[in-house]
């Protein structure tokens, strides 16, 4: 199912490197917390992504697997009092399972917070089986 | 540069952290957060919400929150007594059962901060943005709070 994260050490770094437009070019980067959750057997992924803008976000499926990578605006300098935090690239990897429909995937941007919808493949969407009586 | 893992800067964070905890500086003297709230290392949800930058600047003080997906109507900021008070909803995604839940990460819910600031402002041109999850807070100093340069004479 969608919900494994692909791991950022050991075999999967590995697995990530293969296609070399996923690799992280940023040497630092953080992982957005996200909610998955699933209605009439469909996908929805919803991630925090304060400080992306529309244009710094990319969202890829390849082969099985969901990119989201966001790029910030990085500030300047440190505040002075308090720094709490500090604005940094966001980088996540799930891998799907076969039965998204990937034409279908559809993503929304607001307030920072990225919904990425993934209807299933109607083939792997539960049906009722009709019992017949001899 | 302001991406470069640094170490030192890693235990100056940790080191502001216990800071907070046992030795507030004179100018956050209200700490709110109950102590099961505090984490002495980064956690998902045990952080106070939401994270907060302050920049006391010569003629203003700039303070940022980092708060993805806040319902904007309930977003309210206000300052009284030279205390900033934060506070807002943010909702969990509408009408979903908890069963449907594959990963839960997004902490969700109405919070309140509220933070001392390290000088007085004026409340008539206080300015708040909200874009991309990120909320900046512009508090231009009162008259009398603006630093004065005073001049030293070398004998």
């Amino acid at each position: 199912m969608a919900e494994n994260t692909i791991q950022t050490t050991g075999n999967a770094v590995a697995e990530a490197a293969r296609t070399p437009s996923v690799t992280r070019d940023e040497e630092r980067y953080q992982v957005p917390p996200a909610d998955i959750f699933e209605t009439n057997g469909d996908l929805t992924v919803v991630a925090d992504l304060p400080g992306v803008e529309k244009d710094g976000l990319k969202v890829r499926v390849d082969d099985d697997v969901l990119t989201i990578e966001g790029k910030v605006r990085h500030m300047e300098k440190r505040a002075n009092l308090i720094n709490e935090f500090e604005l940094v690239d966001y980088f996540r990897q799930f891998r799907l399972s076969e039965e998204i429909d990937r034409e279908k995937i559809s993503a929304e941007l607001k307030n920072g917070v990225l919904t990425l919808k993934l209807p299933k493949a109607e083939a792997a969407k539960p049906r009722q089986i009709e019992v017949k009586m001899a | 540069m302001s991406f470069a893992w640094d170490p030192f800067r890693e235990m100056e964070s940790l080191h502001r952290e216990i800071d907070r905890l046992f030795n507030q500086p004179h100018w956050q003297s209200h700490w709110r957060t109950p102590l099961s709230r505090v984490s002495f290392l980064p956690g998902l949800s045990a952080r106070a919400y939401p994270l907060l930058r302050l920049d006391d600047q010569a003629n203003e003080i700039v303070v940022e929150a980092l708060a993805p997906g806040v319902d904007v109507d309930s977003l309210k900021v206000s300052v009284v007594n030279q205390q900033l008070r934060i506070e807002g909803t943010k909702p969990a995604p509408a009408g979903i059962e908890a069963e449907a839940y594959h990963r839960n990460e997004r902490s969700a819910g109405a919070f309140v901060r509220i933070l001392s600031l390290p000088a007085s402002v004026n409340p008539d041109k206080i300015s708040a943005d909200y874009k991309n999850g990120v909320l900046s807070i512009r508090m231009p100093k009162a008259e009398h709070a603006r630093p004065r340069q005073i001049s030293v004479n070398v004998q």
